[in-house]
Parts: structure tokens; C-alpha cells; sequence
């Protein structure tokens, strides 16, 4: 349920930093891996969205828990 | 995927209107484009080696103030000496709180993403400016330079 192989945490960071950071966390990832982020910014999810549908990484799990926005990346092969 | 290209040309050199071409450029790195910024005119001020941007509430009727001051501020409260000052400080304060990155932070990492950042040499020469006063990682070059990039790239924007 909760498998994912890297947590990225950018709670409190602010467009377009959550992006940028997630895009940094991935290159240190092969191919098939999972990225866990934690982000507060609500403009995160459009974008999160959006960054999956352009750069072929697959946003697995996009929810709100508590306030914060948790979402999950599979890295493209 | 074809690698998508964005070119930027960058003509502001104000606090506020920094964001929008390192927020673009960064971006759009991220998301695999490759990406360019021509800087031009004030827009030079965003490749200083020392950074010293500023933002100011003259002539910006759109620009928020705090406590409504631009609600019953008179237009020539904005230009009384110090008011730049103090608006700048006020604004890298909301930046920092609010989780925003700073103009330095930006930059690095649009260099780090290899952003190519060119600097306009007909403006270094129009205001004397030196080659030393910027950072290292800056091509210089012309209107021509410019069009080698723009000429086929998918998005040209003018901030």
C-alpha cells in the first residue's frame, strides 16, 4: 500500500519549487521506482497533474490527508 | 518525446518581475524542455553577480499594499524617499514566509537544469556595464544569437 522507494518532502514550499524538487528527486531514481511527495501547496495537485502528463511519469496516487497533498510518481523506464 | 524548446526574452529588472522568467525557464526545464532566456535592457540586473533587486510601489497601481495603505495612500506617498526601500524589505519577508524561492535560489537552479542564459551585449555596452559584473554562466550575445534559439523554438515569450 504505502510501498514507494524515495519521500520527498516539500511541505511549506511554494510554486514551483514542489515541481523542481520532485524533478531532481527523480533523476536520482531508475527506471520503475516510486517518489513519495508531501507538499502544502494546493496548486500542487494541477500541477503534479500536469508535470505527469508531459513528462511520462505516472502519478500514481494524487490525495489530500490532513491538509497536505500526498502524491506518488512512478518513474518512466 | 521530441525535446521541446522555450525561448524567453527577459526585459524587466525589478524584485516582482524577476519571478515570472525563472519560474518559467525552471519549469520548463523540469518538464524537459530545453530551454533559453535572453536578457535584455533592465533585465541584465537578474545575471549581477551580487543581486540587488528591488521593488517599488511608483507607478504600480496593481501592486497590493499592506494594511489597504493603496486604498487611501496618496499616489505621491509612494514616492517619498525610503518607500522602496521599505516596500522591498516588506516583499522579501511575504516571499521567505510564504515559501517562495528567491530570485538566487531560482537562477542556480535554472543554471543547474542548463538553462542557457544570454546576455544582451548591446546593453552591456549602452550602460558601461563589465563583462565581471556578471555571473560566469552567461553567454553574451545579440538580437542575431537571440533568433538562432527563437527561430525554432515551440514557445517565445516576451516578460
Amino acid at each position: 500500500m504505502s510501498e514507494f522507494d524515495q519521500e520527498l518532502d516539500a511541505r511549506g514550499l511554494n510554486c514551483p519549487l514542489p515541481i523542481l524538487r520532485a524533478k531532481k528527486a527523480l533523476n536520482g531514481l531508475s527506471g520503475g521506482q516510486i517518489l513519495k511527495i508531501v507538499a502544502t501547496d494546493p496548486g500542487s495537485v494541477k500541477d503534479f497533474e500536469a508535470f505527469a502528463n508531459q513528462t511520462g511519469n505516472e502519478l500514481l496516487e494524487s490525495s489530500e490527508q490532513n491538509g497536505e497533498f500526498h502524491f506518488k510518481l512512478k518513474k518512466s523506464a | 518525446m521530441t525535446e521541446k524548446k522555450l525561448t524567453i526574452i527577459a526585459t524587466k529588472g525589478t524584485l516582482d518581475w524577476a519571478y515570472p522568467p525563472f519560474i518559467l525557464a525552471s519549469t520548463a526545464a523540469a518538464l524537459g524542455y530545453q530551454t533559453t532566456i535572453f536578457f535584455t535592457f533592465y533585465g541584465l540586473q537578474l545575471l549581477r553577480r551580487d543581486l540587488n533587486l528591488k521593488v517599488s510601489p511608483l507607478g504600480n497601481p496593481g501592486m497590493p499594499m499592506p494594511m489597504g495603505m493603496d486604498k487611501w495612500f496618496p499616489v505621491l506617498g509612494t514616492t517619498i524617499p525610503g518607500m522602496q526601500a521599505v516596500m522591498t524589505s516588506m516583499m522579501k519577508r511575504k516571499i521567505k514566509s510564504k515559501g517562495v524561492a528567491s530570485i538566487d535560489n531560482l537562477r542556480s537552479l535554472c543554471i543547474d537544469a542548463e538553462v542557457r542564459l544570454i546576455g544582451c551585449q548591446m546593453t552591456i555596452d549602452l550602460f558601461d556595464m563589465k563583462r565581471s559584473d556578471f555571473i560566469d554562466e552567461i553567454e553574451i550575445g545579440g538580437a542575431a544569437t537571440y533568433f538562432q534559439y527563437a527561430g525554432e523554438s515551440d514557445i517565445s515569450l516576451f516578460i
